[in-house]
C-alpha cells in the first residue's frame, strides 16, 4: 500500500462523509440551500390557530404552494395574524377563497388548506384572506356535544 | 477482614492514579500537537487504518439497522394506520441516536482495539522507548496522530451510518412494504431539523471518537508491556468505550433534548 494510494482512499472516506453529511441536510432535513424562488406574503386572521406553527406547510388542493411564516396576535381585535409565504408562481389565488386549518391524518400536524373561490380578481402580495375557518378544536366538540349543545 | 479493606483501597486509588495518568497523558499528546506538514503523512495513515477500514463494517450495519427499523416502525405503526410517520421515526432514531452510539460502540470494537493492541505491542517491544532514546517523542509520532484520525473519522462514519439506515429503512418501507414514497421523505423533512437533530448527532459523534480514541491510545501506552497486559488492555478498551459512549450519551441528551 504506497502513500499515494492511501492519500486517495482517505480522500474518498472524507468526500464520502461530507456527502452523506450534505444528503442529511438537504434530503432527510429538507434544509433548502436559499429561498426557493421567488415568493410573496399573504395575511389571514383567525380566531383559533390551535397548533399551527412556523414553517408549517400551506397547500392548495393537497399541494404544498407555500410555508407559514409567522404568527402573531393582533392586539386590537384579539385574533392571530398569520402571514403565509407563497410561491411567486402561484400568483392567482381567486380573491374569495378561504383560509382553513386542517389537520393531516387524525394526530398529525396542522396546515392550512386554502379552499378556491370563484372571483376573477386575484390575490396580491400583502393582501388579507376575506374568509378563514379556524382550527377545529376535537376537545372542545367533544365537550359541547357532552353538554348536549 | 482488614485485608480485604485494604485490597479495596488499594483498587479505589489504583484506579484514581490511572484516570491522573490518563489525563496527563492527554495534556502532553493534545500539547504535542504535530507540526501539520511533518505530520500529515502520519494522520492520513492513520485515518486510513482507523476510517477507511471501519467503513465496511459500519455500512453493513448501518444497512442492516435501518431495514430492522423499518420492520419494526411498521408493525407497529400500522396498527395505527400511521404507517406514513415511518421515514419520520426512522431518520430520527438514526440521527439523533443509532447513528452516533452504534458507530461509536463498532469503533470501539474495530478500531479501538486495534489501536490498543498496535500501540501495547509497541511497548512491550520497546519501540517506544528506542523513539524516545532516538530523541522522537512517541506522544507525537505515534499517539497524536492516532487520537486524532479517531476523532476526525468517527463523525464522518457516524453520518455515513445514519444515511445507509435511512436508506435501507427506505428500502424496506417504501420498496417492500409499499408505504408512499411522497409521505415517507414529507414526514421526515418536516420533522428533521438540521440544526436541532443533525448537528446535535453530529457533535455526540466528535464527542464519542474522541473519548473512544482517548481511551484506546491511552490503554495502548499504559498497558503492563507482556502478552497477557496487552490482552487485558486491549479488553479494557472495549470495555471501558463502550461504558463511557453510553453514559456520556446519556449526558448530552439530557443537555441536547431534556427541558430543563
Amino acid at each position: 500500500m504506497t502513500q499515494r494510494r492511501m492519500e486517495v482512499l482517505v480522500g474518498l472516506f472524507m468526500v464520502a462523509g461530507l456527502a452523506a453529511l450534505l444528503v442529511l441536510a438537504l434530503q432527510i432535513s429538507g434544509l433548502s440551500p436559499a429561498a426557493a424562488g421567488e415568493r410573496y406574503t399573504l395575511y389571514a386572521n383567525f380566531n383559533d390557530t390551535g397548533g399551527l406553527s412556523p414553517r408549517g406547510k400551506v397547500s392548495m388542493a393537497g399541494v404544498t404552494i407555500g410555508t407559514i411564516e409567522s404568527i402573531t396576535l393582533n392586539r386590537e381585535t384579539f385574533q392571530a395574524r398569520v402571514a403565509l409565504s407563497i410561491d411567486a408562481d402561484i400568483d392567482n389565488i381567486p380573491a374569495d377563497s378561504a383560509a382553513v386549518i386542517r389537520t393531516s391524518g387524525l394526530l398529525g400536524d396542522q396546515y392550512i388548506d386554502i379552499s378556491v373561490g370563484g372571483d376573477p380578481e386575484p390575490l396580491a402580495d400583502g393582501d388579507t384572506f376575506y374568509a378563514t375557518q379556524s382550527a377545529m378544536n376535537l376537545e372542545r366538540l367533544i365537550s359541547n356535544f357532552a353538554a348536549g349543545q | 477482614m482488614i485485608d480485604k479493606l485494604a485490597a479495596l483501597g488499594r483498587q479505589g486509588l489504583d484506579v484514581l492514579a490511572s484516570l491522573g495518568r490518563a489525563g496527563q497523558f492527554l495534556a502532553g499528546v493534545l500539547g504535542g500537537v504535530p507540526r501539520p506538514v511533518a505530520g500529515f503523512p502520519l494522520l492520513v495513515r492513520q485515518l486510513y487504518a482507523v476510517g477507511v477500514l471501519s467503513l465496511a463494517i459500519v455500512v453493513v450495519s448501518g444497512l442492516f439497522i435501518g431495514m430492522v427499523l423499518g420492520l419494526q416502525g411498521y408493525t407497529i405503526l400500522s396498527d395505527y394506520g400511521s404507517e406514513s410517520a415511518i421515514g419520520q421515526m426512522i431518520a430520527l432514531t438514526l440521527v439523533r441516536e443509532l447513528g452516533p452510539v452504534v458507530t461509536a460502540l463498532l469503533f470501539a470494537g474495530r478500531a479501538g482495539s486495534a489501536l490498543t493492541a498496535e500501540i501495547g505491542l509497541m511497548k512491550a517491544t520497546e519501540q517506544l522507548s528506542s523513539m524516545e532514546m532516538m530523541g522522537v517523542d512517541p506522544l507525537k509520532r505515534v499517539i497524536s496522530p492516532r487520537l486524532w484520525a479517531g476523532f476526525i473519522a468517527m463523525p464522518l462514519l457516524a453520518i455515513i451510518f445514519s444515511v445507509v439506515g435511512i436508506w435501507g429503512g427506505m428500502l424496506v418501507g417504501v420498496e417492500w412494504l409499499g408505504v408512499f414514497e411522497g409521505a415517507f421523505w414529507g414526514n421526515m423533512q418536516s420533522s428533521v431539523d438540521f440544526w436541532e437533530d443533525v448537528m446535535n448527532g453530529v457533535i455526540k459523534s466528535l464527542v464519542f471518537g474522541f473519548v473512544c480514541a482517548w481511551i484506546a491510545v491511552y490503554q495502548g501506552y499504559d498497558c503492563v508491556p507482556t502478552s497477557a497486559g496487552i490482552s487485558s488492555a486491549t479488553t479494557k478498551t472495549v470495555v471501558y468505550s463502550s461504558l463511557a459512549v453510553l453514559g456520556v450519551d446519556f449526558v448530552l441528551t439530557a443537555v441536547m433534548f431534556g427541558d430543563f
